[in-house]
């Protein structure tokens, strides 16, 4: 069977479960799925925050997801790939991102799973912007994604 | 070329896209910076660490050396925060 790849940017949120089956419905090769979802933290330290709103770059931030899930695709043996990222404004408690893969053994699902979320951590054109008591504020970017999306690059 | 602005880099300049036109001397995407920071004020905030800003072109990543001969679309941007 073909591997499926779905990749979708959407404001509305997404059933785990549902996206977890559909990549193992009518087939019976897959013997692993992990699963990373990313959820909307209520406080950052000791600042409660409110919400947070994603903004994105359309077409860039699909072109560049898709890069990212054909190189998981080359470089492990997987049946199937999910990665699913919301935008707009998502308030604690909610999801934020999924990724979901699949494969016949569990170490190619985990290790391509943690892949996409690092590489989504730093490359994907997405910006996140939270509500504080203060005011709001752009995230600021976070060295260590770079360091772990630099650790899968191969020297 | 088309120029479009993302994030902070977009409030700064109070726009999300905008068609420009640079001279010939605007070769690299490190020189197109230089020239939109000479834009005005609100350029010159946006753009007033251009280390930190982001670039990509038709879509893909690139560096602050790359040549924008041929690019139908610029993007600048801060660090991503997403995932």
């Amino acid at each position: 069977m073909t591997a499926a790849v779905t990749i979708r940017i959407q404001q509305a949120d997404f059933d785990v479960a549902q996206e977890i089956a559909a990549l193992t419905k009518a087939r019976t090769d897959v013997g692993a799925v992990v699963s990373f979802s990313g959820i909307c933290r209520g406080s950052e330290g000791d600042e409660p925050i409110a919400a947070l709103t994603l903004e994105h770059y359309p077409g860039m931030a699909e072109a560049e997801i898709a890069r990212h899930a054909e190189t998981a695709m080359s470089r492990w043996p997987l049946t199937g790939l999910t990665v699913i990222h919301r935008v707009g404004r998502i308030v604690p408690g909610e999801n934020i991102v999924l990724v979901v893969t699949a494969s016949q053994h569990r170490q190619a699902a985990f290790e391509a799973a943690e892949f996409l979320m690092d590489y989504l951590k730093a490359n994907a054109p997405f910006w996140k912007r939270e509500e504080k008591p203060a005011g709001t504020s752009w995230v600021d970017a976070r060295d260590h994604d770079d360091a772990a999306a630099a650790r899968w690059t191969r020297s | 070329m088309k120029v479009k602005y993302f994030a902070w880099v977009r409030e700064r300049i109070g726009k999300a896209e905008e068609t420009v036109e640079p001279p010939a001397s605007v070769r690299t995407v490190d020189d197109l910076i230089a020239w939109l920071a000479g834009r005005g004020e609100t350029y010159a905030y946006a753009f007033e660490t251009p280390r930190v800003i982001r670039a990509a072109i038709d879509h893909a990543h690139v560096k602050p050396d790359t040549m924008i001969a041929g690019a139908r679309e610029i993007a600048f941007f801060p660090p991503m925060t997403g995932g």
